[in-house]
């Protein structure tokens, strides 16, 4: 008889000199790399334990928001200014990230939203765009109060064209601004003449341009868009040279069928096959119509929303809805372009981590090894230990979003603050790098942990219901 | 025979993963052909030439996956469907060990990977080891809590939870057990058999079930309870069950008990659960000087214990045994160690790392030698044992069975104390133990014997099958000078011999 009922097969967790006579036994047996939960913090491993007592129905309600989560199915439908998609009020600026006074707005960010006055015709310079700020004649605004995710400073005015993603799966939409390419760009903290120009010629030609395309075309089916970049060494934050290309390949025809003046075509295709991040604008105002459905259910500890402002990091987990949990942000680790260093970089921004928020970008990372060296020295090894980890603080894996290096097995999705909080592992996110003053621009690229403060302020907001 | 196509819209995967896809859809029975696609046009056509393409699958997209069967009946067609899906969307079975899988970090991604576990093994600190092991009885695991330092009141939940869901929780301070011939924690290589344990002792447990592997007998089962379970505050909870599954279990013929002295409501359900056995059963109880009565015949010693069992599993007479030596080779011994040693040389010494053995070394000694200590971590001048498993010894060190060093010391010490004249120690093998704990303290034994005659005696807890083989540990000891004995009651009986003829001079 089986005392067990079957023959025994072993977690082990704590002493691994057990675990390794299991295996020399032939024992099956998983050894587990045990730490003190929440970093030893009698307080929050209380807490732990108080919501491991209703862990039957925390994991229902992460069944349900993980399958909203992943269910999506974000198709690119138009491209048309932020007035008409958002019905964004004259006069608002969208920023990245949490909500925040202007007074604790980091310089990169302040030089982007006055720069965008400045485009939208408010003030003539930057002296008169800060006075019209101060004193609230111009208000500011999240754009994920607005269905948009804005990458970096994540600016956006009513004028400037918004790529529609609509969720045909659950009926939301996100939106995304029109990526400026790069070296210097407003979403960096640039805002010369130069960018504004940019910005200008994107307004009128290129986004009326690629609306009008998108239109004829009747959609774009991203998720499938975005599957198969993944297997084209894409991880869609710090790579989107494949899924730029298949974008670029579904639009055109649809581009030309409403043809316009010949030389608009041909400027937009030229922006278009200089700019290898021209999809992360995409991914990201699919993962904002992807995210949204799985927010609100009741119990539920699964990380709907990731994004940082320059000063802040905030998150929200779908069982508190839309309330924010944020924490000091902290400096991305990474690579430097010649001439900068840490000291210049600004604390991490943008609301692109929502591409980790939907199991892509440093998630994914053993699916692009041409960007793993921003991990360190490790390269491919370090990209495959980063996914494994963050599987270890995910709910579930992806259904579509699938690795051909991992044997097809889906990417880890649907941050479980539980777990994040349980093992101190805190989210990764590929990141692009600022420079802290005003004007210089993109300085490098990189990695940034999210802080573990907004996870735990998160789950101590769900144990105390 | 009809085409039928099922369409999953919006649905990529690689053609390299559609392609094995057939394979298993064609398995089915009633499906001749099958294949599953990408509705491109290139696709499509493939499909049309081969007979496959239906209406649905027509009119899919680039992006949609198209799943084609031909089959006798739309009931077969859903089968292979059902079946392709089934191997898309199933997660891959990953091998145990596999090295590309990071080394999950909680209870609850180890069970990703090995859903179908049945056991957790917890070792981790005591502040937190009530709470890993809650976890686990939620997931539906039996425990072993190895670890300590465990409240009184956590062990109790734990244990009722564990009852309510038919699961086992052995401990906490569960140092061994014997599931189903898998050794966990600290626990040695003794065959399978017809002999079937349960004990609140870890080390009593090994001693115990090495006496029956060296008669020649084997272990069904060996379940570990902890410490305390027998204990009026928890109650005898996880001994009772552990009756009534060997009680149940069909490969035991006789039972065997072993613990410290039941609390006086436990004794009596014990004796209420021993009475339903059904089976032969033998009991000891560690340090009763009138052992609780019930129906089991009373062991004196582990060693007893063991040879109990053994007989009655043979269906001879057990017969209590204090020498398994001829008298005279006993005389001899006893004799030629108390030759050299100086007229204050009067004191039995244990060193120990075995818990139960060191509390059945004082036992025994206390019933023959006046002047001997009770505590095991604080002796008196006179005789006495340390446990230095306990706590006190341990906080920040590794247990003296794993590592050595508090024992070389603590040899080193009782070596240099005038009044010493034997050195008592156990040397305990097995899973998890030392490679080499006889070598470990063989150093600081023949320092302590180079500075003046001193008699070492030691038993070797394990079997020849243990990692480190008993044979070979005795061997390192007997080279050192060491009298070894059969086990630890004949060692502690002997160090008492000599302790008395040194006294008579």
């Amino acid at each position: 008889m089986a005392l067990l009922g079957a023959a025994p097969r072993v977690v082990n967790v704590g002493l691994d000199l057990f675990a390794l006579t299991l295996a020399a036994l032939d024992v099956p047996a998983v050894h587990v790399d045990w730490r003190p939960p929440a970093g030893g913090d009698p307080r929050l491993a209380a807490l732990l334990a108080r919501l491991d007592a209703r862990r039957a129905a925390i994991d229902r309600a992460n069944a349900t928001a993980l399958e909203r989560l992943t269910s999506g199915a974000p198709f690119l439908v138009d491209c048309r200014p932020a007035r008409e998609a958002l019905e964004l009020p004259e006069r608002t600026v969208l920023h990245s990230g949490p909500p925040l006074p202007w007074e604790r707005v980091s310089e990169p960010v302040r030089a982007a939203i006055l720069g965008a006055i400045r485009y939208e015709g408010w003030a003539a310079n930057d002296d008169a765009a800060r006075e019209l700020v101060e004193r609230g004649a111009v208000r500011l605004e999240p754009c994920h109060h607005h269905a948009t995710a804005g990458p970096m400073a994540g600016v956006v005015t009513p004028s400037m064209p918004v790529f529609v993603v609509e969720n045909r799966a659950h009926g939301t939409r996100g939106h995304a601004t029109i990526n400026e390419g790069l070296g210097k760009v407003l979403r960096y903290g640039a805002n010369d003449d130069s960018v504004l120009a940019r910005l200008n010629w994107i307004a009128t030609e290129a986004g009326p341009l690629l609306g009008a395309g998108l239109r004829a075309l009747g959609g774009i089916d991203l998720r499938a868009l975005m599957a198969q970049a993944l297997r084209m060494a894409d991880e869609m934050h710090q790579r989107n040279l494949a899924a730029t290309a298949l974008l670029t390949r579904a639009m055109m025809p649809g581009i030309a069928q409403v043809g316009g003046r010949h030389h608009a075509v041909a400027r937009l295709a030229e922006f278009l096959a200089g700019n290898d991040q021209f999809f992360l604008n995409l991914a990201m105002a699919a993962g904002k119509s992807m995210v949204d459905p799985a927010g609100g259910v009741a119990g539920s500890t699964l990380v709907t929303v990731m994004a940082r402002n320059g000063t802040d990091f905030g998150i929200r987990v779908s069982g508190c809805g839309e309330r924010w949990f944020t924490a000091p942000v902290n400096m991305p680790q990474g690579l430097y372009f010649p001439g900068f260093g840490p000291d210049d970089a600004n604390p991490d921004m943008g609301d692109s981590a929502i591409v980790e928020t939907i199991g892509l970008g440093a998630f994914a990372m053993v699916a692009a090894p041409a960007v793993a060296r921003f991990l360190g020295a490790g390269g491919t090894a370090e990209a495959a230990a980063m996914t494994a980890e963050m599987r270890e603080i995910c709910a579930g894996e992806h259904p579509h979003f699938r690795i051909p290096a991992l044997d097809d097995r889906g990417s880890p999705v649907g941050v479980d603050a539980r777990l994040v909080v349980e093992t101190s592992i805190t989210p990764a996110i590929n990141t692009g790098i600022a420079s802290r003053r005003a004007g210089v621009g993109q300085i490098g690229a990189g990695v940034v942990r999210a802080p573990l403060g907004c996870f735990t302020a998160a789950l101590e907001a769900l144990g105390a219901e | 025979m009809p085409a039928f196509n099922f369409v999953r819209a919006s649905f990529y995967q690689d053609s390299v993963t559609l392609m094995r896809l057939s394979r298993d859809m064609e398995a089915v029975p009633g499906v001749t052909a099958a294949a599953a696609m990408m509705g491109t046009p290139h696709n499509r056509e493939l499909l049309q030439q081969a007979g496959l393409l239906a209406p649905e699958g027509a009119a899919a997209g680039p992006a949609d996956l198209v799943i084609a069967v031909i089959a006798d009946s739309p009931a077969a067609a859903d089968a292979a469907r059902a079946a392709a899906e089934h191997a898309l969307l199933a997660r891959r079975a990953i091998a145990v060990g596999n090295t590309t899988a990071a080394t999950p970090r909680t209870l609850t991604s180890a069970l990703k990977i090995l859903p179908d576990a049945n056991l957790a093994l917890i070792s981790v600190p005591g502040a937190y080891a009530g709470a890993e092991a809650l976890q686990a009885l939620r997931a539906g695991l039996h425990v072993m809590l190895f670890s300590d330092n465990v409240p009184v009141e956590t062990e109790v939940a734990l244990k009722r939870l564990a009852l309510e869901r038919g699961l086992l929780m052995m401990g906490p301070d569960c140092g061994t057990a014997i599931v189903d011939g898998v050794p966990l924690g600290f626990a040695n290589a003794v065959p399978r058999g017809r002999i079937g344990l349960a004990a609140a002792s870890g080390t009593g447990l090994q001693e115990t079930t090495c006496t029956i592997a060296r008669e020649g007998e084997g272990v069904s089962q060996a379940i570990g309870v902890g410490g305390r379970d027998l204990s009026d505050e928890v109650g005898g909870l996880m001994m009772l069950r552990a009756l009534e599954l060997l009680a149940g279990d069909a490969a035991t013929e006789v039972v065997c008990l072993v613990g410290k002295p039941p609390g006086a409501g436990v004794a009596r359900r014990l004796a209420d659960a021993a009475a339903k056995l059904g089976k032969p059963c033998v009991a000891y109880f560690a340090g009763a000087s009138t052992p609780a009565a019930g129906p089991w015949r009373v062991a004196a010693t582990l060693e007893d214990a063991g040879r109990a069992a053994v007989a009655l599993a043979r269906g001879t007479t057990p017969a209590a045994t204090a020498f398994t030596l001829a008298a005279a080779e006993v005389e001899r011994l006893v004799a030629d160690a108390a030759r050299g040693l100086a007229p204050g040389q009067r004191y039995v010494r244990g060193v120990y790392s075995g818990g139960t053995l060191a509390y059945e070394a004082i036992d025994l000694l206390a019933g023959s030698l006046a002047e001997v200590a009770t505590s095991l971590t604080t002796g008196g001048s006179g005789h006495r044992v340390v446990d230095l498993g306990e706590d006190v010894f341990t906080v920040g060190r590794p247990h003296p069975m794993i590592d050595g060093r508090v024992r070389r010391e603590w040899i080193d010490r009782e070596g240099r104390d005038a009044g010493t004249a034997v050195l008592l120690v156990d040397v305990v093998l097995g899973y998890g133990a030392h490679r080499d704990p006889a070598g470990e303290i063989v150093p600081a034994i023949r320092a302590v014997r180079a500075r003046r005659p001193l008699a070492v005696v030691a038993s070797v807890c394990g079997t020849d099958g243990d990692p480190q083989s008993r044979a070979a540990q005795i061997a390192t000891l007997r080279d050192a000078g060491v009298i070894v004995m059969d086990g630890n009651a004949q060692a502690a009986r002997l160090a008492a011999a000599i302790a008395r003829r040194a006294g008579a001079r």
